[in-house]
């Protein structure tokens, strides 16, 4: 069943087509790849979906929503959560701070409430702390105990990506978009990365849309693939099939690339 | 056409429609009404004669040439380094104030009435010169160490800058207000195609005309002005393109300080009182006309100084007048802040359009 | 600022293993001495030509001659002389600085060359007649700086004077920090007291210690020479003997469990309660005054902290607020109101206050929701203007009295308690603070606090997360629109009647200069930044004149050097700092499989918020 469906959609920079009359479909519990040469309209695609930026055309439906024309928090409310290509964490809060804030769409008290500490008010403080510490707990030992109170510009490159996927797990989104989420990793953390989609998916019941380079990762976590080129999608289906069609290859490649490919 | 009326169309869904969007578009309707509605009162009402509106657009051109001049040190500044530079007000005070010294001296030695030519460009020579050390060393002093930091420590900088400034001149020169000395040469006026003009606004006019001349071929033309262009686009292609950026931006400072220099000898021209605190509100008008013509854009600055002089100079006769409101001449500054509001509001970009420096992304 | 000039030596040392270590030894630079001389020279005659001198000519910090103006003066090359003499940074294992006779020669260097440019600006002042350009360059200011000699022979004086001043400074810069910090503590104490006379003399009559009051101070102004020895040798002797305990308090405060922790707070609050209860009476009048005026502004401070601290909007139009709150009090509770006079007390008057304060807030939020930070500032400034004007204006005369303002405030009663005097004003304005204070501690921490952090930190981010950005712009506003309403009210009633020159720009910026110094999103820092900066102008009228002056140097001198204010909050230290505490954290984490990666090439996330 569709949980996302893209129709037409194109977003114009002055003169250049950033996006190109795309159409996307998702189904829900699926995990696609979005992917494509550098430039593509990638991050610019997931810029419009969250409401960052207003689309030219087109319509973006989610869960019976047209998303076009909302702020971005109203999408959030809805169900769709982001994270960043180069990770923009809060880095004065702290870790758990992070999370907790996270939460805000989902919870309601006001002014008057936080002032005069009613009992609503603290329960629900409460709640929110745990959720925050259980929702880094998905990620090991590596963000809980004395990690909570630290600042996150003192967390490693690797943590901070997890802590942004954290973020963005407790906003109790149902569609979470991943930004490079493995750019600048080692092997092992990159494997780990792989996974973590992996359960994300299997364990918490996310769909899933990832923009990726590495494809090692696209090819361990894709149920789709979709490639980019110019803002246009020149190619759809399982990763098998993509890494065979000649217009990705050329995309990436260069014509003469794509044909030495071929041949060898 | 099809392209406008889809985009209109995606934006202005009608389910999507947020209040804030609402308030806003209220709020400019609203005022484009009433003054709508003033200003017919006004006109209709014959309070002022056709030739008295005149010479309120006059005036207002000669105010506004004072400030698309001081407009052009914020623009440029906004536009290279990113903050407004809260002291450029004092920068044209202080060169104001020395000039008044100039002029004190010259009014003694009689050259003043005797050599009016000689004497307007020497006072003009020590106003720019005062504006552009003073704008060069609070570059250096308060500034330049700060090029990395976030936007907003800058700009409290130069709110720091800008009182002690203020009350470093009162304390060195005094609280007292200071009258430029009166110019036989520049009293009177004449008619031009129907229109009256003072001698002091016409040359302040002309002035005024002059110096953005001198700048836009300054700045379009030469060499440096490139640089200044290039450091202003994106200071870090410009470094590795070879440019001085340190020296370029000091070069922006001593352009704008120039212009400031300047302005301050064609305000004291038509206003002729000035004191420690008269770089305040012109200086915060000058932003103001700025960002009404588009920040960092240069022609934007001149387009703004002028349609902001006439604005405050006409306004309040033109539309708090028809509401019948007593004393609206009072009301000068207001009609200068709203104009500020309503045009960040309806149109942030400026007339003109933004020339900002890259944001990395 | 200091940079030495790097005298490359290798040192042959020899580790424990014996092998070579090459290690560069920095001398203090000579240069560097004399650019601070060359500082201290215009600083000297800055401060001269601005009536400053003549203006603290007047009080007398220790008897017989040792006046504000001497005390400037000879602090100038002092502090120049210990700028130049301190020796340069040393980095363990990489750079090591040497101390010695340079050090002493770099500090008389400074005040030698301080010396001599005063002295240059003597015998031209005294050549020529500035007077009718540099009003402050009178013949008294002269006597001063010639110590009321020749000009030919002050310039010997002066440079002597200087030399060995700035000779003294530097010894003091390489003497061993166990002695260093006593002598610097000594000295500013006996200083504080000597400045402060008022204060001390009043809280030692107030706790009954006269006897102490006249063998410390003076009849005729200052303090007596053995009362000035007496405070330094004490201070000094405390400090000495503190020495030994350094950082034992903060580190108990740590090892202290959760609940240990809590009970000693409470007990430092309860303790604090009633210090501020019996302070009126020991302090007298004139400094309750003086503590009434604090506390509105500290109301306003926290308002704003509020407002720009924790929400990282820089409001610098506050004063509208403050001057909405009087102004609605003013035409409620005044008989003499022109329009409409329904002549309410002050405590039925206060909801219509607030709920005009919270109008406000929305009517200036509202315009600027989608305005970035500088544009923010310089509307916000327009509208407090505009507030004033139309205060002021001749059309709004009928309704709020124009320039003649509003009179006949009546005093805010508590059934027979009545808000009068200044004491009583006092507990009045604590009343107002110690809320708000609780207030500003309770909104921190709550969803609607960490979505303003949020907010700060990065706002597009924020919003993709949920935050309605709308909404917590506008509460921003209102919280602060509302607190700075209550200052305006407490303000309208204690001095009975309100005219719109009170409501000046000066204010807003007192107001965001005493948070930026005390310490932005910092209660304590507020708490401070109003003592210092508004009690100081208050008790030393000598300062008032220069007020605006200190704030705008002092605002430069804050965002140069210490952004996060003096007390700053912990998460701003962390902002501002990160490069340091990157490098810190890196030394002290050890973690097996993760890589410490900064994010950009300078350890900060170049899409951070913008305070």
């Amino acid at each position: 069943m569709a949980l996302l469906e893209i129709s037409q959609l194109t977003k114009t920079f002055g003169g250049l087509m950033a996006i190109n009359h795309l159409d996307l479909h998702v189904d829900e519990g699926e995990i696609v790849s979005v992917i494509g040469p550098n430039g593509a309209g990638k991050t610019t695609f997931f810029n419009i979906i969250t409401g960052m930026f207003q689309p030219d055309e087109g319509e973006i439906w989610f869960n019976g929503h047209n998303l076009v024309g909302l702020r971005p928090n109203k999408i959030l409310e809805l169900g769709v959560a982001r994270t960043f290509q180069n990770v923009r964490l809060f880095p004065n809060m702290t870790v758990r701070q992070n999370v907790m804030v996270a939460q805000h769409a989902r919870t309601h008290s006001g002014l008057l409430a936080a002032i005069l500490r009613t009992p609503g008010f603290r329960r629900e403080e409460e709640m929110v702390r745990q959720k925050a510490e259980e929702t880094l707990a998905f990620f090991g030992n590596r963000l809980v105990g004395y990690r909570f109170d630290q600042p996150a510009f003192v967390l490693s490159y690797a943590n901070r990506r997890r802590l942004e996927i954290a973020r963005a797990m407790a906003t109790e989104a149902t569609l979470i978009l991943l930004d490079e989420p493995t750019a600048g990793m080692n092997p092992r953390e990159t494997i780990e990365m792989t996974q973590l989609i992996g359960r994300l998916r299997d364990e918490k019941g996310y769909t899933i849309i990832v923009i990726e380079h590495d494809m090692q990762v696209v090819r361990g976590v894709s149920d789709q693939v979709v490639v980019l080129d110019y803002g246009q999608k020149i190619a759809e289906g399982k990763y098998s099939e993509v890494a065979q069609n000649e217009r990705v290859l050329e995309a990436y490649l260069g014509r003469q690339g794509a044909q030495e490919h071929a041949a060898a | 056409m099809a392209t406008l009326t889809k985009s209109i169309r995606t934006r202005i869904n009608l389910e999507r429609i947020n209040w804030i969007t609402v308030v806003f578009w209220t709020i400019g309707i609203v005022s484009l009404v009433l003054i709508v509605w003033g200003s017919f009162n006004s006109i209709t009402s014959g309070r002022l004669s056709a030739a008295q509106w005149r010479d309120l657009i006059v005036f207002g051109l000669a105010q506004g040439g004072v400030y698309a001049l001081l407009a052009l040190g914020y623009t440029m500044v906004y536009g290279v380094l990113g903050f407004i530079n809260f002291a450029h007000g004092e920068v044209f005070m202080s060169g104001a104030m020395v000039g008044f010294f100039a002029a004190s001296a010259l009014d003694d030695a009689g050259m003043w009435d005797n050599q009016p030519a000689l004497s307007l460009l020497i006072v003009l020579a020590v106003a720019m010169a005062t504006s552009m050390l003073v704008a060069v060393l609070i570059e250096r002093v308060a500034y330049r160490p700060l090029r990395a930091a976030p936007r907003l420590i800058p700009l409290i900088t130069s709110i720091g800058a800008s009182f002690f400034l203020q009350y470093s001149f009162r304390g060195l020169f005094g609280a007292g207000i200071k009258s430029y000395p009166q110019m036989a040469a520049l009293e009177g006026s004449f008619t031009i195609l129907g229109l009256r003009i003072l001698k002091s606004q016409s040359l302040v006019i002309a002035g005024a005309v002059l110096m953005m001349v001198g700048l836009y071929l300054f700045v379009e033309r030469t060499k440096t002005g490139k640089t200044l262009r290039a450091v202003a686009e994106d200071k870090e292609i410009a470094a590795l393109m070879g440019i001085d950026v340190d020296r370029a931006i000091v070069m922006t400072f001593i352009v704008g300080g120039a212009m400031a220099g300047a302005a301050a000898l064609l305000y004291s021209l038509v206003f002729r009182q000035v004191s420690f605190f008269t770089g305040f509100f012109p200086g915060i008008k000058a932003f103001t006309a700025a960002v009404l013509g588009g920040i960092g854009n240069i022609a934007g600055a001149m387009v703004g100084g002028l349609v902001l002089g006439i604005l405050e100079s006409v306004g309040p006769s033109l539309v708090l007048a028809g509401f019948n409101i007593p004393a609206f001449t009072q009301l000068k500054d207001v009609v200068a802040f709203l104009a500020l509001v309503l045009v960040l509001i309806l149109r942030p970009t400026g007339l003109l359009g933004e020339r900002l420096a890259e944001e990395r992304a | 600022m200091t940079q030495a000039t790097e005298q490359v030596a290798k040192a042959d040392l020899r580790d424990q293993a014996g092998r070579e270590a090459a290690i560069q030894v920095r001398d203090v630079g000579l240069g560097q001495a004399l650019r601070l001389g060359l500082l201290g020279g215009i600083t000297t005659v800055f401060i001269s030509a601005i009536g400053m001198i003549e203006a603290f000519a007047g009080r007398i910090i220790m008897q017989p001659f040792l006046t504000l103006s001497f005390t400037a003066l000879l602090l100038i090359p002092l502090v120049f002389g210990y700028l130049a003499g301190k020796k340069p940074p040393e980095v363990e294992g990489l750079t090591r600085a040497r101390t010695g006779p340079r050090n002493v020669l770099a500090g008389l260097l400074a005040g030698v060359l301080t010396g001599v440019l005063t002295g240059l600006f003597v015998l031209v002042a005294n050549a020529i007649d500035l007077r009718d350009i540099f009003i402050a360059i009178s013949p008294r200011l002269l006597n001063i700086l010639t110590f009321d000699q020749s000009p030919s022979s002050a310039l010997v004086l002066l440079v002597l004077v200087g030399g060995v001043l700035g000779a003294l400074g530097s010894l003091v810069a390489i003497a061993p920090g166990r002695w260093r910090r006593p002598l610097l503590g000594a000295f500013l104490w006996t200083l504080t007291v000597g400045l402060l006379e008022g204060v001390f003399q009043q809280v030692l009559r107030g706790l009954r210690l006269e006897a102490v009051n006249s063998f410390l101070f003076s009849p005729l102004g200052g303090l007596e020479p053995a009362g000035a020895l007496t405070i330094f040798v004490l201070v000094f002797a405390l400090y000495v003997v503190l020495e030994r305990r350094r950082g034992s308090v903060s580190a108990r405060l740590e090892a202290m469990s959760d609940r240990e922790r809590r009970r000693t707070m409470i007990i430092g609050v309860v303790a604090l309660l009633i210090v501020l209860a019996i302070l009126p009476q020991i302090v007298g009048v004139f400094l309750s005054e003086v503590l009434v005026n604090v506390g509105i502004y500290l109301l306003m401070g926290l308002g704003l902290n509020i407002v720009v601290g924790f929400a990282g909007l820089l409001d610098l139009g506050y004063v509208a607020f403050f001057a909405v709150g009087a102004y609605v009090t003013a035409v409620l509770t005044s008989p003499s109101s022109p329009f409409w006079a329904p002549q309410l007390t002050f405590w039925v008057a206060l909801p219509f206050v607030v709920l005009v304060a919270a109008l406000a807030g929305i009517m200036v939020g509202t315009p600027v929701l989608r305005m970035r930070g500088d544009y923010l500032a310089i509307v916000t400034l327009g509208f407090g203007e505009i507030a004033r004007l139309l205060f002021v204006s001749e059309w709004l005369v009928p309704y709020v009295g124009g320039a003649q303002g509003i009179l006949s405030i009546p005093k805010v009663t508590i059934g027979a308690f009545e808000a009068r005097t200044p004491p009583q004003l006092f507990y009045l304005v604590m009343a107002f603070v110690l809320l708000t204070i609780y207030v500003s501690w309770a909104l921190k921490n709550s969803r609607i606090g960490r979505a303003w952090m949020a907010m700060r930190e990065d706002e597009p981010v924020a919003e993709v997360i949920g935050i309605d950005i709308v909404q917590a712009k506008l509460s921003a506003f209102v919280v602060g629109a509302v607190l700075a309403s209550f200052g305006g009210a407490i303000f309208a009633t204690k001095i009975g009647s309100i005219f719109p020159n009170s409501f000046e720009i000066l204010v807003s910026i007192t107001v965001l200069v005493l948070i930026i110094v005390g310490g932005m999103g910092s209660i304590p820092g507020v708490i401070v930044g109003a003592l210092v900066l508004v009690g100081l102008p208050e008790l030393l009228r000598e300062f008032s004149e220069f007020r605006l002056l200190f704030y705008g140097a002092l605002l430069i001198y804050m965002m140069l050097k210490k952004p996060e204010g003096f007390i700053p909050a912990k998460e701003r230290m962390r902002e501002l700092h990160q490069e340091e505490m990157l490098q810190d954290s890196w030394l002290r984490e050890t973690e097996p499989y993760d890589r410490e990666t900064p994010v950009d090439a300078r350890g900060r996330d170049p899409d951070a918020g913008l305070i």
